[in-house]
């Protein structure tokens, strides 16, 4: 029944999608099923990393087609770890969108989209074919698009417009890539390509295919020279969105991105090293740069987004069980520590109605626990010891030192010190300043129901930051089983050959 | 719109269209066809009646939602992709019947599957085509 | 045959980069399907071209009689189709929405009004 488990995180977002339109018409059991289906989700998530750290990597062909002619789905300790902060994240959106969600969005199916969506990602994480990776992609898309234009206001417009073009541009060259790749290789599935590319030096198309899906996965991840489309369509969403957004499309690209690379495009990955750090380095800073030029909070967190995918792909590009590692515990750490941002800044905006830094300010005496509950992140985003950022910053540039990349960890130092003065900058504009122009203290209703469904997740997020930075070691420890993994594809290709090569 | 040619010729397309469209799913089972095509035959049929008598015309001549052909749709190809969880196999493998049916032969999960696909291409083509045709 | 097809798919790439960074955002959307056209004829091109053998087991034999066209490229080929019909449908959706707010197909009326900082 180890089957199961890898298919039970596809199947209920899929099954509470399917609830969810049956009852189109009735708001209170779509929200219902929404906190259901994640609670759901994340409880069967968790029972997949139990399964695959009790037995290694495992993997399920669907349609009982042996590999590599059907679809596999592998989960190892990388892909149950993302399987499980995607799982959390659904909760936690669920939950928050309780009380943020408006009438209008509601009616047009927002609780089912949410669920296609993290199945997009769910499957993204757990499949094991280039071309089913794809059809997740495109799930994950369609139903990102949706929720992206859902309010129908212009400047909603003008984000999905960039959103759409510049995404489908992504899907056309990680098409093309496939097509050239089938064409090379003969197989698509991601053990069976490992395989056969090990065997034989990469001369020829092998290097563009490489190149030409580093660039497709680099626009998906918002990566530099690709990351525009971001800043320009995140804001404009709903906080609900842009949280789920951020905490999960993004980190997917980075996934495929270092799943890919150090799976099949293992010798590209040596000599593409420079190009690699060099795109870390531009990443890091254009999205820092731009989060301090920003006078808005919104368009901060959205740069800072970028900015921080900086350092996820540093792993990729030292490639030492360390580096790795530290990438790995780095995305654990901001699907929450930004999450409970991006929550935060939500509950600021829901009670001031304005995320403008001018307008706001004073809201410390009156909201101790929300200035909190900004702060605690936002210090672990910039990685101050002994938050969770700062021992995943920690691990990146123990490696990066290890190796010799002193440019490298030197961008990464300049730019948490770039990170930490934005957003105590930011901090300090909303909740320690005194407030301009109006005076009146006065702030939005909030009725305790809603508050309740506000604080719960985003107190959530933030204790597990905080907890991953107290209790960093077991994290780490399990990063580290993860990193190891990937640095050793032959128990990736036993797992799903059952061969070993 | 009014085209009195398209009203006419509608009213005597439309059993034969879905007729075809039917033909088309169950032919799908071993030759070319399928439950996307016939799905496609199908909202292809109820889009060219709308566009003869109006999308609201179109609604009453479809009786159901079409959201509910997705939802039913999806469930259909769910449950033929569970089954196998029954004898242990995993999602999606084919259980094929030991003795031929009358005109299909063979039956097994995957004609499951694909009416469910017929239901949801139907229904989301429609979904799709009334919505630009309405506001 | 494949240098034909060869050149069909650079001219679809060709026109479809051309359309992309048109103002209009319905020749925009054009352009997004030619390149997903195009990407799926490279596929199919990429995939080797055997015509008129279809991979077909005959009754009482265990293997096609080789060479036969490999059912794969055409497999993902449908699938992107199917895809690709599915988000060329939302897109145009999109634009009709966007065409009522606005007024406009022109990408630059969206931005005019939107700059930050400015009124909202």
């Amino acid at each position: 029944m180890r089957h199961l488990f890898l298919f039970l995180p596809l199947l209920i977002p899929l099954v509470t999608a399917v609830l969810g339109l049956l009852a189109w018409n009735k708001p209170r059991l779509q929200r219902m099923l929404g906190v259901c289906g994640t609670a759901t989700l994340l409880a069967s998530a968790a029972a997949l990393l139990v399964t695959v750290l009790k037995e290694g990597i495992i993997s399920a062909q669907a349609g009982n087609w042996p590999a590599p002619f059907g679809i596999t789905l592998v989960a190892d300790i990388f892909s149950a770890l993302m399987v499980l902060a995607a799982g959390v994240m659904g909760l936690a959106v669920s939950i928050y969108s309780l009380a943020d969600t408006d009438r209008h969005h509601e009616s047009v199916g927002y609780y089912p989209l949410l669920q296609v969506l993290l199945l997009g990602v769910c499957g993204s994480f757990l499949t094991g074919d280039l071309f089913n990776l794809y059809v997740w992609f495109e799930v994950m898309l369609i139903a990102s698009f949706v929720l992206l234009a859902m309010g129908g206001r212009r400047e909603q417009m003008e984000g999905a417009i960039k959103y759409v073009a510049l995404n489908l541009i992504a899907s056309a060259f990680f098409l093309a890539g496939i097509g050239l790749l089938y064409g090379v290789v003969g197989t698509l599935n991601m053990a069976d390509l490992a395989v056969r590319l090990r065997a034989v030096p990469h001369v020829g198309t092998v290097p563009v295919i490489a190149v030409l899906l580093f660039c497709a996965f680099s626009i998906k991840a918002a990566v530099f020279p690709f990351f525009f489309w971001l800043p320009a369509s995140y804001h404009t969403a709903p906080v609900a969105v842009i949280t789920i957004f951020s905490a999960l499309l993004t980190k997917v690209g980075v996934y495929v991105l270092i799943r890919i690379f150090t799976l099949i495009f293992i010798q590209e990955t040596s000599t593409g090293q420079p190009v690699i750090l060099a795109a870390t380095i531009f990443t890091m800073m254009a999205g820092a740069l731009g989060a301090t030029a920003q006078p808005e909070l919104r368009r901060i967190l959205t740069f800072c987004v970028v900015s921080q995918i900086g350092y996820m792909l540093m792993g990729l590009g030292i490639m030492t069980p360390l580096a790795l590692a530290g990438s790995i515990f780095f995305m654990l750490h901001i699907i929450a520590a930004k999450s409970a941002l991006f929550l935060s800044t939500g509950i600021v905006s829901r009670l001031t109605g304005t995320t403008e830094l001018a307008r706001l300010g004073g809201l410390y005496h009156k909201r101790p626990l929300l200035a909190a509950l900004f702060l605690v992140p936002a210090l672990s985003v910039a990685g101050i010891p002994p938050l969770s950022g700062f021992w995943g910053k920690l691990a990146l540039i123990q490696a990066a030192l290890g190796t010799g990349h002193y440019l490298t960890v030197t961008v990464a130092l300049g730019v948490s010190i770039l990170t930490l003065y934005y957003l105590v900058r930011a901090w300090s504009e909303i909740f320690w300043k005194k407030r301009q122009g109006t005076d009146n203290d006065e702030y939005h209703h909030v009725s305790p129901t809603h508050r309740r469904q506000m604080l719960v997740p985003t107190v959530l997020l933030a204790s597990v930051s905080l907890l991953m930075g107290i209790a960093a070691e077991p994290v780490f420890r399990l990063s580290l089983l993860a990193a190891r993994q990937l640095l050793d594809p032959g128990s990736y290709i036993s797992a799903v050959l059952g061969v070993r090569p | 719109m009014q085209s009195l040619i398209l009203s006419t010729a509608i009213r005597l397309l439309m059993p034969l269209f879905l007729l075809f469209s039917v033909f088309l799913l169950l032919r799908g089972h071993n030759e070319p066809g399928g439950g996307f095509v016939g799905g496609l035959v199908a909202a292809a049929a109820f889009a060219l009646y709308s566009l003869a008598h109006g999308a609201e015309a179109g609604r009453r001549m479809l009786r159901v939602d079409p959201r509910l052909m997705v939802a039913f749709g999806l469930m259909t190809t769910l449950v033929s992709g569970m089954l196998p969880f029954f004898s242990g196999q995993p999602f999606l493998t084919s259980l094929w019947s030991t003795f031929p049916a009358p005109v299909i032969g063979h039956a097994g999960s995957p004609l499951l599957f694909d009416t469910g696909v017929y239901l949801v291409v139907a229904g989301m083509s429609l979904l799709i085509i009334f919505s630009l045709m309405e506001d | 045959m494949e240098s034909v097809l060869a050149v069909v798919i650079g001219g679809l790439y060709a026109a479809g980069m051309y359309l992309m960074v048109r103002r209009s955002i319905i020749k925009m959307i054009f352009g997004l399907a030619l390149l997903g056209n195009a990407a799926n004829l490279l596929i199919f091109t990429v995939g080797r071209l055997t015509r008129g053998r279809p991979p077909h087991v005959l009754p009482g034999e265990l293997m096609p009689s080789l060479p036969v066209a490999d059912p794969v490229p055409q497999a993902l080929i449908l699938t992107a189709i199917v895809i690709g019909f599915g988000v060329q449908a939302f897109a145009l959706v999109l634009i009709k929405r966007v065409y009522q707010t606005v007024g406009s197909d022109d990408q630059d009326d969206l931005v005019a009004e939107n700059r930050p900082g400015g009124e909202e």
